[in-house]
Protein backbone atom coordinates (compact mmCIF):
# COMPACT_ATOMS: atom_id res chain seq x y z
CA UNK A 1 0.00 0.00 0.00
CA UNK A 2 1.34 3.53 -1.26
CA UNK A 3 1.83 6.26 1.56
CA UNK A 4 -1.19 7.80 0.19
CA UNK A 5 -3.36 4.80 0.06
CA UNK A 6 -2.19 4.52 3.97
CA UNK A 7 -3.35 7.93 4.90
CA UNK A 8 -7.04 7.70 2.97
CA UNK A 9 -7.28 4.23 4.97
CA UNK A 10 -6.16 6.11 8.24
CA UNK A 11 -9.24 8.48 7.46
CA UNK A 12 -11.36 5.72 7.49
CA UNK A 13 -10.10 3.82 10.62
CA UNK A 14 -11.09 7.28 12.50
CA UNK A 15 -14.15 7.43 11.30
CA UNK A 16 -14.54 3.99 12.17
CA UNK A 17 -13.58 5.13 15.41
CA UNK A 18 -15.54 7.81 15.95
CA UNK A 19 -18.86 5.52 14.69
CA UNK A 20 -17.90 3.20 17.36
CA UNK A 21 -18.19 5.59 20.26
CA UNK A 22 -20.92 7.90 19.26
CA UNK A 23 -22.91 4.52 18.72
CA UNK A 24 -21.93 3.20 21.76
CA UNK A 25 -22.23 6.82 23.89
CA UNK A 26 -19.14 5.25 25.67
CA UNK A 27 -15.22 4.05 25.09
CA UNK A 28 -12.02 5.71 24.29
CA UNK A 29 -11.70 7.70 21.66
CA UNK A 30 -8.62 9.61 22.67
CA UNK A 31 -5.99 6.91 22.65
CA UNK A 32 -7.83 5.16 19.49
CA UNK A 33 -7.12 8.19 17.22
CA UNK A 34 -3.76 8.47 18.55
CA UNK A 35 -3.16 4.83 17.55
CA UNK A 36 -4.99 4.52 14.43
CA UNK A 37 -2.10 5.56 12.51
CA UNK A 38 0.05 2.85 13.51
CA UNK A 39 -2.82 0.31 13.67
CA UNK A 40 -3.42 0.85 10.36
CA UNK A 41 0.30 0.67 9.29
CA UNK A 42 0.43 -2.99 10.70
CA UNK A 43 -2.73 -4.28 9.47
CA UNK A 44 -2.51 -2.83 5.79
CA UNK A 45 1.38 -2.42 5.25
CA UNK A 46 3.28 -4.41 8.03
CA UNK A 47 1.50 -8.13 9.10
CA UNK A 48 2.62 -11.04 7.06
CA UNK A 49 0.66 -14.01 6.47
CA UNK A 50 -2.55 -12.16 7.12
CA UNK A 51 -5.98 -13.38 5.68
CA UNK A 52 -9.52 -12.54 6.97
CA UNK A 53 -11.10 -15.29 5.88
CA UNK A 54 -8.86 -17.39 7.85
CA UNK A 55 -7.78 -15.28 10.96
CA UNK A 56 -6.09 -17.92 12.94
CA UNK A 57 -4.06 -18.66 10.35
CA UNK A 58 -0.85 -20.44 11.69
CA UNK A 59 1.61 -18.73 10.52
CA UNK A 60 0.14 -15.62 10.47
CA UNK A 61 2.16 -12.48 12.27
CA UNK A 62 0.43 -11.58 15.69
CA UNK A 63 -0.78 -8.15 17.12
CA UNK A 64 -1.68 -7.78 20.76
CA UNK A 65 -3.46 -4.39 21.87
CA UNK A 66 -2.13 -4.04 25.63
CA UNK A 67 -4.27 -0.96 25.76
CA UNK A 68 -7.17 -3.23 25.04
CA UNK A 69 -9.64 0.21 25.94
CA UNK A 70 -8.11 1.30 22.24
CA UNK A 71 -10.53 -1.46 21.27
CA UNK A 72 -12.42 1.06 18.85
CA UNK A 73 -9.03 1.59 16.89
CA UNK A 74 -8.60 -1.89 16.13
CA UNK A 75 -11.98 -2.85 15.46
CA UNK A 76 -12.00 -0.07 13.26
CA UNK A 77 -8.69 -1.03 11.60
CA UNK A 78 -9.73 -4.85 11.38
CA UNK A 79 -13.05 -4.30 10.01
CA UNK A 80 -11.56 -2.06 7.06
CA UNK A 81 -9.01 -4.92 6.91
CA UNK A 82 -12.09 -7.23 5.72
CA UNK A 83 -12.53 -9.54 9.21
CA UNK A 84 -15.70 -8.16 9.65
CA UNK A 85 -18.39 -5.90 8.57
CA UNK A 86 -17.23 -2.20 8.81
CA UNK A 87 -21.23 -1.08 9.33
CA UNK A 88 -20.89 -3.48 12.60
CA UNK A 89 -18.59 -0.84 14.39
CA UNK A 90 -21.97 0.98 15.12
CA UNK A 91 -22.86 -1.75 17.58
CA UNK A 92 -19.89 -1.15 19.90
CA UNK A 93 -20.31 -1.75 23.60
CA UNK A 94 -23.99 -2.55 22.58
CA UNK A 95 -25.89 -5.43 24.31
CA UNK A 96 -25.09 -8.23 22.74
CA UNK A 97 -22.62 -7.11 19.98
CA UNK A 98 -19.40 -9.14 19.21
CA UNK A 99 -17.56 -5.76 19.93
CA UNK A 100 -16.89 -5.87 23.25
CA UNK A 101 -15.78 -3.25 25.14
CA UNK A 102 -12.06 -4.46 25.24
CA UNK A 103 -11.05 -6.93 22.95
CA UNK A 104 -12.26 -10.42 22.91
CA UNK A 105 -10.45 -12.85 21.09
CA UNK A 106 -13.18 -15.12 21.17
CA UNK A 107 -15.42 -12.88 19.37
CA UNK A 108 -14.26 -10.65 17.46
CA UNK A 109 -12.26 -12.08 13.99
CA UNK A 110 -8.75 -10.79 13.81
CA UNK A 111 -8.29 -10.21 17.57
CA UNK A 112 -5.29 -12.51 18.66
CA UNK A 113 -5.40 -12.09 22.70
CA UNK A 114 -8.16 -10.89 24.77
CA UNK A 115 -6.76 -7.33 26.71
CA UNK A 116 -8.37 -4.58 29.04
CA UNK A 117 -6.18 -5.33 32.25
CA UNK A 118 -3.36 -2.56 31.37
CA UNK A 119 0.13 -4.54 31.67
CA UNK A 120 -0.78 -7.94 30.77
CA UNK A 121 -0.79 -7.90 27.01
CA UNK A 122 3.03 -7.31 26.28
CA UNK A 123 3.23 -10.89 28.51
CA UNK A 124 0.92 -12.54 26.24
CA UNK A 125 2.65 -11.55 23.12
CA UNK A 126 6.22 -12.39 25.18
CA UNK A 127 4.53 -15.55 25.44
CA UNK A 128 3.66 -15.96 21.24
CA UNK A 129 6.87 -14.81 20.42
CA UNK A 130 8.25 -17.88 23.05
CA UNK A 131 5.96 -20.09 20.98
CA UNK A 132 7.48 -19.04 17.66
CA UNK A 133 11.17 -19.16 18.92
CA UNK A 134 10.34 -22.73 20.46
CA UNK A 135 8.29 -24.00 17.11
CA UNK A 136 11.04 -22.58 14.83
CA UNK A 137 7.94 -20.38 13.20
CA UNK A 138 9.36 -17.00 11.01
CA UNK A 139 5.68 -15.23 12.39
CA UNK A 140 6.55 -11.93 13.97
CA UNK A 141 4.48 -10.33 17.38
CA UNK A 142 3.80 -7.31 17.81
CA UNK A 143 2.52 -5.37 21.17
CA UNK A 144 0.83 -1.62 21.74
CA UNK A 145 0.97 -0.52 24.85
CA UNK A 146 -0.30 2.91 25.92
CA UNK A 147 2.22 5.56 28.11
CA UNK A 148 0.00 5.41 31.37
CA UNK A 149 0.17 1.60 31.12
CA UNK A 150 4.20 1.80 31.28
CA UNK A 151 3.35 2.42 35.26
CA UNK A 152 2.01 -1.02 35.15
CA UNK A 153 4.91 -2.92 37.03
CA UNK A 154 4.02 -6.47 34.80
CA UNK A 155 5.06 -4.46 31.89
CA UNK A 156 8.59 -3.90 33.19
CA UNK A 157 8.78 -8.01 34.22
CA UNK A 158 7.44 -8.74 30.26
CA UNK A 159 10.24 -6.26 29.28
CA UNK A 160 12.92 -7.73 31.29
CA UNK A 161 12.50 -11.22 30.32
CA UNK A 162 12.06 -10.22 26.32
CA UNK A 163 15.17 -8.21 26.43
CA UNK A 164 16.36 -11.24 28.69
CA UNK A 165 15.20 -14.27 26.37
CA UNK A 166 16.85 -12.06 23.19
CA UNK A 167 13.26 -12.02 21.55
CA UNK A 168 14.20 -10.22 18.20
CA UNK A 169 10.58 -11.74 16.76
CA UNK A 170 8.89 -9.02 19.22
CA UNK A 171 8.28 -5.72 18.53
CA UNK A 172 6.41 -2.99 21.22
CA UNK A 173 4.82 -0.13 20.47
CA UNK A 174 4.76 2.76 22.72
CA UNK A 175 1.61 4.97 21.81
CA UNK A 176 3.32 8.28 23.12
CA UNK A 177 0.46 10.21 23.54
CA UNK A 178 1.43 11.86 26.48
CA UNK A 179 -2.35 11.93 28.63
CA UNK A 180 -3.86 8.91 30.68
CA UNK A 181 -7.37 9.64 32.22
CA UNK A 182 -5.98 11.65 35.35
CA UNK A 183 -3.80 14.29 33.01
CA UNK A 184 -0.25 14.22 32.02
CA UNK A 185 1.30 11.46 32.07
CA UNK A 186 4.67 13.48 32.88
CA UNK A 187 2.07 15.15 36.08
CA UNK A 188 0.45 11.61 37.41
CA UNK A 189 4.13 9.31 37.35
CA UNK A 190 6.24 10.46 34.85
CA UNK A 191 7.49 7.08 32.45
CA UNK A 192 9.94 9.30 31.22
CA UNK A 193 12.62 8.70 29.48
CA UNK A 194 10.56 6.47 28.15
CA UNK A 195 13.76 5.33 25.22
CA UNK A 196 16.48 5.19 27.89
CA UNK A 197 14.43 2.26 29.77
CA UNK A 198 13.69 0.17 27.34
CA UNK A 199 17.04 0.52 26.31
CA UNK A 200 18.00 -0.54 29.94
CA UNK A 201 16.03 -3.56 29.21
CA UNK A 202 17.76 -4.45 26.36
CA UNK A 203 15.58 -3.46 23.65
CA UNK A 204 16.56 -2.01 20.07
CA UNK A 205 14.88 1.33 20.44
CA UNK A 206 13.78 3.61 17.91
CA UNK A 207 11.87 7.15 18.33
CA UNK A 208 9.71 8.13 15.57
CA UNK A 209 6.67 10.14 14.59
CA UNK A 210 3.31 7.79 15.51
CA UNK A 211 1.87 10.24 12.52
CA UNK A 212 4.15 9.89 9.89
CA UNK A 213 4.31 6.70 7.43
CA UNK A 214 7.54 6.78 6.00
CA UNK A 215 8.88 6.89 9.58
CA UNK A 216 7.14 4.02 10.42
CA UNK A 217 7.95 2.16 7.00
CA UNK A 218 11.70 2.82 8.00
CA UNK A 219 11.22 1.42 11.74
CA UNK A 220 10.06 -1.50 10.57
CA UNK A 221 12.33 -2.66 8.98
CA UNK A 222 14.84 -1.75 11.33
CA UNK A 223 13.15 -3.84 13.77
CA UNK A 224 12.27 -6.33 11.75
CA UNK A 225 16.70 -6.68 10.66
CA UNK A 226 17.20 -6.44 14.55
CA UNK A 227 18.50 -9.69 15.78
CA UNK A 228 19.07 -10.59 18.92
CA UNK A 229 17.01 -8.00 20.33
CA UNK A 230 13.39 -6.93 20.92
CA UNK A 231 12.26 -3.46 19.38
CA UNK A 232 10.51 -0.98 21.06
CA UNK A 233 8.93 1.64 18.96
CA UNK A 234 8.28 4.43 20.81
CA UNK A 235 5.76 6.55 18.76
CA UNK A 236 5.33 10.20 19.31
CA UNK A 237 1.77 10.92 18.84
CA UNK A 238 -1.42 13.19 19.57
CA UNK A 239 -4.23 12.22 21.48
CA UNK A 240 -7.59 12.54 19.87
CA UNK A 241 -5.47 12.95 16.38
CA UNK A 242 -7.32 14.72 13.76
CA UNK A 243 -10.15 15.37 15.73
CA UNK A 244 -10.17 19.25 16.23
CA UNK A 245 -11.54 19.73 20.18
CA UNK A 246 -10.34 16.08 21.41
CA UNK A 247 -6.77 16.73 20.40
CA UNK A 248 -4.24 17.00 23.04
CA UNK A 249 -7.28 16.79 25.55
CA UNK A 250 -7.03 13.75 28.41
CA UNK A 251 -10.81 14.77 28.79
CA UNK A 252 -11.09 12.62 25.34
CA UNK A 253 -9.59 9.70 27.11
CA UNK A 254 -13.18 7.94 27.85
CA UNK A 255 -15.59 9.71 26.85
CA UNK A 256 -18.49 9.99 23.79
CA UNK A 257 -19.07 12.34 21.19
CA UNK A 258 -22.40 14.25 21.81
CA UNK A 259 -24.49 14.51 18.23
CA UNK A 260 -23.24 17.88 17.50
CA UNK A 261 -19.61 16.87 18.21
CA UNK A 262 -19.92 13.85 16.36
CA UNK A 263 -20.73 16.33 13.17
CA UNK A 264 -17.80 18.72 14.11
CA UNK A 265 -15.74 15.41 13.91
CA UNK A 266 -16.75 14.14 10.53
CA UNK A 267 -16.46 17.36 9.37
CA UNK A 268 -12.68 17.82 10.47
CA UNK A 269 -12.09 14.35 9.04
CA UNK A 270 -13.39 15.11 5.47
CA UNK A 271 -11.21 18.12 5.47
CA UNK A 272 -8.31 15.71 6.32
CA UNK A 273 -9.40 13.73 3.87
CA UNK A 274 -9.72 16.82 1.24
CA UNK A 275 -6.20 17.77 2.07
CA UNK A 276 -4.54 14.12 1.58
CA UNK A 277 -5.62 14.82 -2.06
CA UNK B 1 0.10 -52.55 55.82
CA UNK B 2 2.85 -50.30 55.38
CA UNK B 3 1.86 -47.15 54.51
CA UNK B 4 4.02 -45.53 51.96
CA UNK B 5 4.27 -41.24 52.94
CA UNK B 6 5.06 -38.82 49.78
CA UNK B 7 4.13 -35.54 48.74
CA UNK B 8 1.57 -34.80 46.29
CA UNK B 9 4.36 -31.97 44.82
CA UNK B 10 5.77 -34.76 43.78
CA UNK B 11 3.46 -36.43 42.37
CA UNK B 12 2.93 -33.28 39.97
CA UNK B 13 6.78 -33.15 38.96
CA UNK B 14 6.97 -36.81 38.53
CA UNK B 15 3.35 -36.79 36.12
CA UNK B 16 4.91 -33.99 34.42
CA UNK B 17 7.56 -36.06 32.90
CA UNK B 18 5.73 -39.35 33.11
CA UNK B 19 3.28 -37.47 30.32
CA UNK B 20 5.69 -35.16 28.57
CA UNK B 21 5.90 -37.64 25.51
CA UNK B 22 1.90 -37.79 25.45
CA UNK B 23 1.53 -34.32 25.36
CA UNK B 24 4.42 -32.93 23.17
CA UNK B 25 2.42 -29.64 23.16
CA UNK B 26 3.09 -29.30 26.77
CA UNK B 27 5.24 -26.53 28.03
CA UNK B 28 6.04 -25.98 31.60
CA UNK B 29 7.15 -22.84 33.17
CA UNK B 30 7.95 -21.67 36.55
CA UNK B 31 9.07 -18.81 38.28
CA UNK B 32 12.18 -19.55 40.13
CA UNK B 33 10.48 -22.35 42.58
CA UNK B 34 11.80 -25.08 40.24
CA UNK B 35 13.43 -26.98 42.84
CA UNK B 36 10.72 -26.80 45.33
CA UNK B 37 7.48 -27.30 42.80
CA UNK B 38 9.34 -29.99 41.74
CA UNK B 39 9.64 -28.85 37.94
CA UNK B 40 12.80 -28.92 38.01
CA UNK B 41 12.80 -33.11 36.78
CA UNK B 42 11.06 -31.55 33.57
CA UNK B 43 13.11 -28.59 32.85
CA UNK B 44 16.41 -31.78 33.07
CA UNK B 45 14.30 -34.18 31.34
CA UNK B 46 13.18 -31.24 28.73
CA UNK B 47 15.16 -28.30 28.72
CA UNK B 48 13.53 -26.82 25.38
CA UNK B 49 9.99 -27.09 27.14
CA UNK B 50 10.71 -25.52 30.15
CA UNK B 51 10.53 -21.74 30.53
CA UNK B 52 12.04 -20.35 34.07
CA UNK B 53 10.24 -16.78 34.18
CA UNK B 54 12.31 -15.51 37.24
CA UNK B 55 10.27 -13.75 39.92
CA UNK B 56 7.76 -12.75 38.52
CA UNK B 57 4.38 -14.61 38.58
CA UNK B 58 2.22 -12.16 36.57
CA UNK B 59 4.54 -12.19 33.63
CA UNK B 60 4.77 -15.89 33.60
CA UNK B 61 1.05 -15.98 33.53
CA UNK B 62 0.33 -13.81 30.31
CA UNK B 63 3.44 -15.76 28.62
CA UNK B 64 1.59 -18.90 29.33
CA UNK B 65 -1.55 -17.24 27.97
CA UNK B 66 0.23 -16.16 25.04
CA UNK B 67 1.86 -19.49 24.32
CA UNK B 68 -1.58 -21.52 24.84
CA UNK B 69 -2.82 -18.94 22.15
CA UNK B 70 -0.65 -20.79 19.71
CA UNK B 71 -2.03 -24.33 20.66
CA UNK B 72 0.69 -24.85 23.61
CA UNK B 73 -0.45 -26.72 27.01
CA UNK B 74 1.71 -24.21 28.97
CA UNK B 75 2.05 -25.25 32.63
CA UNK B 76 2.47 -22.78 35.09
CA UNK B 77 4.18 -23.08 38.94
CA UNK B 78 4.55 -21.50 41.97
CA UNK B 79 3.54 -21.89 45.93
CA UNK B 80 -0.46 -21.76 45.40
CA UNK B 81 -0.43 -18.37 47.09
CA UNK B 82 2.20 -16.79 44.48
CA UNK B 83 0.61 -19.45 41.92
CA UNK B 84 -3.39 -17.72 42.15
CA UNK B 85 -3.32 -14.74 44.32
CA UNK B 86 -0.35 -12.75 43.15
CA UNK B 87 -1.64 -13.32 39.32
CA UNK B 88 -4.91 -13.39 40.18
CA UNK B 89 -6.14 -10.69 37.68
CA UNK B 90 -3.96 -12.48 34.95
CA UNK B 91 -5.41 -15.41 35.93
CA UNK B 92 -8.68 -13.50 35.48
CA UNK B 93 -8.35 -11.52 32.58
CA UNK B 94 -5.62 -13.51 30.29
CA UNK B 95 -6.66 -16.80 31.19
CA UNK B 96 -10.02 -17.53 32.12
CA UNK B 97 -11.94 -15.01 30.27
CA UNK B 98 -10.29 -16.20 27.01
CA UNK B 99 -10.91 -19.50 28.04
CA UNK B 100 -7.10 -20.44 27.25
CA UNK B 101 -5.57 -23.69 27.81
CA UNK B 102 -3.34 -23.07 30.97
CA UNK B 103 -3.17 -25.20 33.41
CA UNK B 104 -2.05 -23.41 36.82
CA UNK B 105 -0.12 -26.17 39.60
CA UNK B 106 0.10 -24.62 42.81
CA UNK B 107 2.29 -26.54 45.44
CA UNK B 108 3.05 -25.54 48.82
CA UNK B 109 -0.72 -25.02 49.79
CA UNK B 110 -2.29 -24.68 53.21
CA UNK B 111 -0.53 -24.67 56.48
CA UNK B 112 1.68 -27.76 56.01
CA UNK B 113 3.86 -25.59 53.79
CA UNK B 114 5.32 -25.37 57.45
CA UNK B 115 7.78 -22.78 58.97
CA UNK B 116 7.67 -19.89 56.03
CA UNK B 117 4.29 -19.22 58.19
CA UNK B 118 1.21 -17.26 56.68
CA UNK B 119 2.93 -14.97 54.17
CA UNK B 120 3.25 -18.56 51.71
CA UNK B 121 0.18 -20.58 53.44
CA UNK B 122 -2.10 -20.44 50.76
CA UNK B 123 -5.79 -20.92 52.69
CA UNK B 124 -7.81 -19.35 49.96
CA UNK B 125 -6.56 -20.15 46.73
CA UNK B 126 -9.52 -22.30 45.93
CA UNK B 127 -11.64 -20.17 46.79
CA UNK B 128 -10.25 -17.20 44.39
CA UNK B 129 -9.97 -20.23 41.83
CA UNK B 130 -13.63 -21.31 41.88
CA UNK B 131 -15.20 -18.33 41.23
CA UNK B 132 -13.72 -18.33 38.22
CA UNK B 133 -16.47 -18.72 35.25
CA UNK B 134 -14.69 -21.74 33.24
CA UNK B 135 -11.91 -22.77 35.54
CA UNK B 136 -11.98 -25.95 36.65
CA UNK B 137 -10.32 -27.01 40.16
CA UNK B 138 -8.77 -30.10 41.49
CA UNK B 139 -7.08 -31.31 44.61
CA UNK B 140 -5.95 -34.80 44.52
CA UNK B 141 -5.73 -36.70 47.63
CA UNK B 142 -2.08 -38.16 47.46
CA UNK B 143 0.95 -39.15 45.37
CA UNK B 144 -0.87 -41.39 43.49
CA UNK B 145 -3.72 -39.20 42.78
CA UNK B 146 -1.50 -36.47 41.65
CA UNK B 147 -0.54 -38.73 38.45
CA UNK B 148 -3.24 -39.45 37.03
CA UNK B 149 -5.33 -36.16 38.10
CA UNK B 150 -2.25 -34.12 36.46
CA UNK B 151 -3.17 -36.54 33.27
CA UNK B 152 -6.41 -35.66 33.23
CA UNK B 153 -6.11 -31.85 33.22
CA UNK B 154 -3.83 -32.09 30.46
CA UNK B 155 -6.14 -34.23 28.74
CA UNK B 156 -8.59 -31.56 29.76
CA UNK B 157 -9.12 -28.15 27.29
CA UNK B 158 -9.49 -25.10 29.16
CA UNK B 159 -7.54 -23.39 32.64
CA UNK B 160 -7.34 -26.12 35.47
CA UNK B 161 -6.41 -25.03 38.82
CA UNK B 162 -4.33 -28.23 40.54
CA UNK B 163 -3.58 -28.16 44.23
CA UNK B 164 -0.60 -29.69 45.76
CA UNK B 165 1.14 -29.73 49.62
CA UNK B 166 4.53 -29.74 50.33
CA UNK B 167 4.25 -31.92 53.43
CA UNK B 168 4.77 -36.12 53.17
CA UNK B 169 0.98 -37.51 52.95
CA UNK B 170 0.28 -41.16 53.24
CA UNK B 171 -0.84 -42.70 49.58
CA UNK B 172 -4.13 -44.44 50.33
CA UNK B 173 -5.55 -44.04 46.66
CA UNK B 174 -4.07 -46.36 45.01
CA UNK B 175 -5.20 -49.41 47.24
CA UNK B 176 -8.81 -48.52 47.02
CA UNK B 177 -10.44 -51.48 45.10
CA UNK B 178 -12.43 -49.98 42.30
CA UNK B 179 -10.54 -46.53 42.27
CA UNK B 180 -10.16 -44.68 39.06
CA UNK B 181 -9.90 -41.05 39.17
CA UNK B 182 -12.33 -38.92 37.17
CA UNK B 183 -12.31 -35.35 36.30
CA UNK B 184 -16.00 -33.68 38.24
CA UNK B 185 -16.38 -37.29 39.92
CA UNK B 186 -15.87 -37.96 43.64
CA UNK B 187 -15.27 -41.16 44.63
CA UNK B 188 -16.82 -43.39 47.68
CA UNK B 189 -14.20 -44.54 49.67
CA UNK B 190 -16.13 -46.40 52.41
CA UNK B 191 -20.18 -46.13 52.34
CA UNK B 192 -21.46 -45.65 55.38
CA UNK B 193 -25.26 -44.20 57.09
CA UNK B 194 -24.51 -42.50 59.81
CA UNK B 195 -22.49 -39.05 58.85
CA UNK B 196 -20.92 -37.89 55.34
CA UNK B 197 -17.56 -37.09 55.47
CA UNK B 198 -16.39 -35.27 52.14
CA UNK B 199 -12.70 -34.69 52.31
CA UNK B 200 -10.03 -33.31 49.92
CA UNK B 201 -6.62 -32.94 49.31
CA UNK B 202 -4.46 -34.01 52.80
CA UNK B 203 -7.77 -34.55 54.99
CA UNK B 204 -8.52 -37.71 53.06
CA UNK B 205 -6.34 -40.11 54.31
CA UNK B 206 -6.89 -38.35 57.80
CA UNK B 207 -10.75 -38.99 56.99
CA UNK B 208 -9.95 -42.34 56.53
CA UNK B 209 -8.16 -42.97 59.83
CA UNK B 210 -11.19 -41.28 61.68
CA UNK B 211 -13.46 -43.50 60.02
CA UNK B 212 -11.99 -46.33 61.82
CA UNK B 213 -12.21 -44.64 65.24
CA UNK B 214 -15.76 -43.49 64.72
CA UNK B 215 -16.59 -46.97 63.59
CA UNK B 216 -15.02 -47.84 67.58
CA UNK B 217 -17.40 -45.46 69.26
CA UNK B 218 -20.73 -46.78 66.80
CA UNK B 219 -20.49 -44.08 64.15
CA UNK B 220 -20.75 -45.55 60.56
CA UNK B 221 -18.99 -43.02 58.57
CA UNK B 222 -19.40 -42.40 54.91
CA UNK B 223 -15.80 -41.27 53.60
CA UNK B 224 -15.60 -39.74 50.38
CA UNK B 225 -12.98 -38.16 48.35
CA UNK B 226 -13.94 -34.86 46.97
CA UNK B 227 -10.40 -34.09 44.16
CA UNK B 228 -12.63 -32.48 41.92
CA UNK B 229 -13.79 -29.12 44.07
CA UNK B 230 -15.40 -27.43 40.29
CA UNK B 231 -17.30 -28.87 38.88
CA UNK B 232 -18.40 -30.33 42.12
CA UNK B 233 -19.91 -34.19 41.39
CA UNK B 234 -23.26 -32.77 42.56
CA UNK B 235 -25.20 -36.19 42.56
CA UNK B 236 -23.33 -37.90 44.65
CA UNK B 237 -22.76 -35.12 47.61
CA UNK B 238 -26.68 -34.93 47.24
CA UNK B 239 -27.16 -38.56 47.04
CA UNK B 240 -24.63 -39.29 50.57
CA UNK B 241 -26.31 -36.10 52.83
CA UNK B 242 -29.80 -37.44 51.54
CA UNK B 243 -28.66 -40.89 52.86
CA UNK B 244 -27.09 -40.45 56.30
CA UNK B 245 -28.64 -36.53 57.05
CA UNK B 246 -25.48 -35.21 58.98
CA UNK B 247 -22.17 -33.85 56.54
CA UNK B 248 -18.90 -33.20 57.42
CA UNK B 249 -16.66 -31.40 55.06
CA UNK B 250 -12.75 -31.58 55.56
CA UNK B 251 -10.47 -29.12 53.66
CA UNK B 252 -6.57 -27.59 54.30
CA UNK B 253 -8.13 -24.13 52.99
CA UNK B 254 -10.65 -21.63 54.81
CA UNK B 255 -13.86 -22.48 55.66
CA UNK B 256 -14.73 -19.89 53.23
CA UNK B 257 -15.06 -20.49 49.99
CA UNK B 258 -13.38 -24.11 49.41
CA UNK B 259 -14.83 -27.70 49.29
CA UNK B 260 -17.10 -26.70 51.91
CA UNK B 261 -18.72 -23.49 50.40
CA UNK B 262 -19.01 -25.53 47.52
CA UNK B 263 -21.02 -28.42 49.28
CA UNK B 264 -23.07 -26.08 51.40
CA UNK B 265 -24.11 -24.17 48.14
CA UNK B 266 -25.23 -27.60 46.14
CA UNK B 267 -27.55 -29.19 49.74
CA UNK B 268 -28.83 -25.37 50.52
CA UNK B 269 -30.40 -25.94 46.95
CA UNK B 270 -31.00 -29.38 46.60
CA UNK B 271 -31.43 -31.08 50.09
CA UNK B 272 -30.42 -28.60 52.96
CA UNK B 273 -28.90 -30.90 55.38
CA UNK B 274 -26.43 -29.60 58.63
CA UNK B 275 -23.15 -28.99 57.95
CA UNK B 276 -20.02 -28.70 59.07
CA UNK B 277 -16.78 -27.37 57.70
CA UNK B 278 -13.65 -28.45 58.98
CA UNK B 279 -10.74 -26.04 57.46
CA UNK B 280 -9.03 -23.38 59.13
CA UNK B 281 -11.80 -20.59 60.50
CA UNK B 282 -10.91 -16.89 58.71
CA UNK B 283 -7.56 -16.53 60.12
CA UNK B 284 -4.26 -16.91 58.59
CA UNK B 285 -1.69 -19.17 59.16
CA UNK B 286 1.25 -19.83 61.23
CA UNK B 287 4.99 -21.11 61.50
CA UNK B 288 5.17 -24.39 62.83
CA UNK B 289 6.32 -28.03 61.33
CA UNK B 290 3.71 -29.17 59.17
CA UNK B 291 3.51 -31.84 61.54
CA UNK B 292 2.50 -29.27 64.90
CA UNK B 293 0.41 -27.12 62.58
CA UNK B 294 -1.82 -30.87 61.29
CA UNK B 295 -2.36 -31.06 65.05
CA UNK B 296 -3.40 -28.05 65.51
CA UNK B 297 -5.69 -27.70 63.38
CA UNK B 298 -6.95 -31.11 64.02
CA UNK B 299 -5.92 -32.36 60.37
CA UNK B 300 -5.25 -35.75 61.43
CA UNK B 301 -7.39 -38.35 62.37
CA UNK B 302 -7.91 -37.85 65.92
CA UNK B 303 -8.78 -34.17 64.81
CA UNK B 304 -11.51 -35.47 61.98
CA UNK B 305 -12.65 -38.04 64.82
CA UNK B 306 -13.26 -35.55 67.38
CA UNK B 307 -14.61 -32.79 65.23
CA UNK B 308 -17.16 -35.64 64.18
CA UNK B 309 -18.25 -36.87 67.41
CA UNK B 310 -18.66 -33.38 68.88
CA UNK B 311 -21.06 -32.53 65.95
CA UNK B 312 -22.79 -35.72 65.88
CA UNK B 313 -23.33 -35.19 69.60
CA UNK B 314 -22.04 -39.19 70.48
Amino acid sequence: MTELELKKTAVKVRRGIIEGVYGAQAGHPGGSLSAADILTYLYFAEMKNLDPKDPKKKDRDRFVLSKGHAAPGLYAALANRGYFPVEDLKTLRHLGSYLQGHPNMNEVPGVDMSTGSLGQGISAAVGMAVAGKMDNASYRVYTMTGDGELQEGQLWEAAMFAGAHELDNLCVIVDNNNYQIDGAISEVCSPYPIDKKFEAFNFHVINIDGHDFSQMEKAFNEARETKGKPTAIIAKTTKGKDISYMEGQAGWHGKAPNKEQYDIAMQDLDKVEQAIG
Amino acid sequence: MDIVKKATREGYGDALVKWADEFPDMVVLDADLAGSTKTGQFKKAHPERFVDCGVAEADMTGIAAGLATTGKIPVISSFAVFATGRNYDQIRNSVAYPRLNVKIGGTHAGVTVGEDGASHQALEDIALMRALPGMTVISPADYAESIVAVKAALEHNGPVYMRFGRAAVPVVTDKLPGYKFELGKGSIIKEGKDVSIFATGILVAAAIDAAEMLKDAGIDAEIINIATIKPLDRELVVNSARKTGMVVTAEEHSIIGGLGSAVCEALSEDAPTKVYRIGVRDEFGESGSAGDLIKKYGFDGQGVYETVRKFLGK
